[in-house]
């Protein structure tokens, strides 16, 4: 079972907010509902996290994302929808029940930090066992041990106006860890961090999380972070989530114009993996054939190699045509003894598409993808490599094109540069 | 004029309400003068209980202790002065009445800066009735003040603590309000029930801005010295007004000299503790 769940929660700020709502309810469009004077900053968000999942909320500044999350811990009401964690209702409960809950099931990490400027590190850090009640000794030794694994030992008796700005984030992080909840949620938590500070940060996220298991809410404005920590990515768009998916399933498989025109500059090329690209092998001879049709299939297909595989899709080696055509004039009846010794090394499927460029532009052969028994899974060829790039900006060519002329306003970016 | 307004006899009311307040609040404004009087005279006596000098090493030491050397010596100093003008017994009365003055002006004004800071209706009465305290001439309810408590030291100290009241309450929830939103947001999300968030991070984060409003508030309080002497309250405020009613420009001088001494004295010595709350240190420690 989900450990979160959220159903058509929506909120909408402002007085006539009960009026619009029922509008919406009615089938009114968010312009009827601005005209009403009420903002809708989040409509109809419905989404489900898994426990041990970094769900990654993305969307421009305005788009509801952080009016969500704050909705999640119950720190804002919904105007409408439910917010399940664990199958409790966070509208329903007390105040005391959901202090309760923040104490014990969700902590939170704040893109300004928000670290009290008048306690140590060490204080900070052990803020939410501190208010559980857990007696001195024994929080401040988890927070120490905390502030170790995020790379601060030493620094427990500053202040936190005297650490930069990547290390009292680091603090943040270590604040919610050690607050032993399950969820975290993580509100633009990198995002007021210069960007090398900002990969290192990620970096000692993903591991953290590995290690922990967490289950992690991030909001993001910038998709390359979004891609390259979430599990799943949900694309906020004036208050609606427009597509929630992978970060594949997001560039391969856009929702709509504007999911499409926003991946556009992503670097695809790191979240792209060898099996999103790769394809059915087709020059591969058994091992247990003869030269003859080795070289048989070869002409088939008008290449000078293939790939050899055993029993099991196992790939065995290749063999190259200048080989198997003496072999065939010197009547050889196996293969053995014919493989080309050169290197295959196959790659694995999840290995990013930007390191197979090299390894594409100078071998002959595509490039093998197996899994980790050595069993081919499919192979890259140069072409569908450049192709697989060039993929979704064709995509949205035929979008602009279809649009007769003028692109839609919908698919001008808003504000890339923040 | 009369002819188109009727004249509103505010005046008549707010001396009825006086006349009612004294006929029925009688035993409350003797419990109250009662408890105040002796309580400034048990702090007298504590402070004339040294003799003039080693009182003034010791307030030197702790000057020393909590500010530097330069505060040290001027201590040092400016009470050798007052003894040599033999102002010490007065300056002492006055010292009284000013503490006693600003304990319960700082206990009156910061829970009301705290509510006023918390809740928008308070705020707006409270508002009003304190422009109504800073800008109302002193003398004014000098006058109600003898009525309930008749004279001495009690209006003296009355009429101090009304007049020191705004700028405690104003800067206490001027520096609550102006604690960080996203401070009480990391509180909240940590579960931390409201009144601990007031008290572990309202209240530390706005301590600056309390304890300006705390150095304020003891500052008006000696201003209002002169002004209490005028009620019989003594110390160094009867000194000055002997001065002024015997145009007497030597001993009007000296009374003021030590009242200024005493001033710079608790100034410094408060802007010191102020430096020494947590969230002053934090914000020091910023590079």
């Amino acid at each position: 079972m989900s450990i979160l769940r959220a159903e058509s929660v929506t909120k909408l700020f402002g007085r006539k907010a009960a009026e619009a709502q029922r509008r919406l309810g009615a089938g009114a469009d968010l312009e009827e509902v601005r005209a009403l004077g009420v903002m809708p900053a989040v409509v109809d968000a419905t989404f489900e996290v898994e426990q041990g999942e970094i769900f990654v909320v993305m969307g421009l500044s305005g788009s509801g994302k952080s009016t969500l999350i704050r909705m999640l811990n119950g720190l804002l009401e919904a105007t409408s929808g439910t917010v399940l964690i664990d199958g409790q209702d966070v509208a329903k409960l007390s105040p005391k029940a959901l202090r309760a809950l923040r104490q014990n099931k969700v902590s939170m990490v704040f893109q300004h930090f928000a670290l009290f400027p008048h306690r140590s590190v060490l204080a900070n850090a052990a803020y939410g066992l501190e208010v559980r009640g857990v007696p001195k000794e024994e929080r401040e030794g988890k927070a120490r041990e905390f502030l170790r694994l995020v790379g601060l030992e030493g620094w427990e008796d500053r202040l936190p106006g005297q650490l930069s700005g990547g290390m009292q984030q680091r603090v943040g992080l270590a604040r919610a860890l050690a607050a032993g909840t399950d969820i975290i949620l993580m509100d633009e938590a990198f995002s007021a961090l210069d960007p090398l500070i900002r990969r290192e940060v990620q970096d000692l996220l993903l591991d953290l999380q590995g290690r922990f298991g967490k289950t992690i809410v991030f909001i993001t404005h910038d998709l390359n972070e979004a891609m390259r920590i979430g599990d799943r990515i949900a694309v906020m768009r004036e208050g609606r989530i427009v597509q929630i998916g992978t970060a594949e399933e997001i560039l391969t498989d856009p929702a709509n114009d504007y999911v499409a025109q926003f991946v556009a500059d992503v670097d695809r090329t790191r979240v792209l993996t060898a099996r999103s690209v790769m394809e059915k092998p087709l020059v591969t001879v058994p091992a247990n054939t003869g030269p003859r049709t080795a070289l048989r299939t070869m002409r088939e297909h008008q290449t000078s190699a293939a790939f050899v595989v055993g029993r099991d899709r196992r790939l065995v080696g290749k063999v190259t045509a200048e080989v198997i055509a003496d072999a065939v004039a010197d009547g050889v009846q196996t293969l053995d003894g014919l493989l080309d010794p050169g290197d295959l090394d196959p790659v694995a499927a999840d290995t990013p598409v930007a390191e197979l460029f090299a390894r594409c532009a100078e071998s002959d052969l595509p490039v093998p993808v197996a899994d980790a028994d050595g069993t081919l899974l499919g192979v890259i060829p140069r072409v569908t490599l450049l192709a697989a790039l060039g993929a979704i900006n064709t995509h949205v060519d035929e979008v602009l094109d279809e649009g007769a002329g003028a692109p839609e306003p919908a698919l001008v970016k808003e504000g890339t540069g923040e | 004029m009369s002819d188109v307004l009727p004249r509103v006899p505010v005046g008549e009311w707010f001396d009825s309400l006086v006349t009612w307040c004294t006929d029925n609040l009688g035993w409350l404004f003797d419990g109250i003068g009662s408890v105040i009087e002796s309580t400034v005279e048990g702090l007298t006596d504590v402070l004339t209980f040294l003799p003039p000098l080693a009182l003034t090493v010791v307030l030197a030491v702790l000057a020393l202790f909590l500010r530097g050397w330069k505060l040290g010596l001027f201590t040092l100093l400016g009470f050798g002065l007052i003894e040599s003008m033999e102002l010490w017994e007065p300056a002492m009365d006055s010292l009284a009445l000013v503490i006693v003055s600003a304990v319960v002006s700082v206990a009156i004004s910061i829970p009301v800066g705290i509510a006023a800071a918390r809740n928008e209706a308070v705020s707006r009465v409270v508002r009003p009735v304190l422009d109504l305290m800073q800008t109302m001439p002193a003398f004014v309810y000098l006058i109600p003040a003898i009525f309930f408590f008749s004279i001495g030291v009690v209006p003296g100290v009355v009429a101090t603590v009304i007049f020191s009241l705004p700028p405690g309450v104003r800067l206490t929830e001027l520096g609550i309000r102006g604690v960080d939103p996203e401070m009480v947001e990391a509180g909240e999300a940590f579960g931390t029930p409201p009144n601990r968030i007031l008290t572990r991070i309202q209240i530390p984060l706005a301590m600056p801005s309390i304890m300006a409003g705390v150095n304020q508030l003891i500052m008006l309080s000696l201003s209002m010295v002169v002004i209490a002497g005028m009620v019989g309250a003594g110390g160094l405020g009867g000194e000055v007004l002997e001065g002024i009613n015997r145009v007497d420009v030597a001993k009007g001088f000296e009374g003021g000299l030590a009242v200024v001494v005493l001033a710079i004295f608790l100034d410094r010595i408060t802007g010191a503790l102020g430096d020494r709350t947590q969230m002053s240190r934090a914000t020091a420690g910023k590079s």
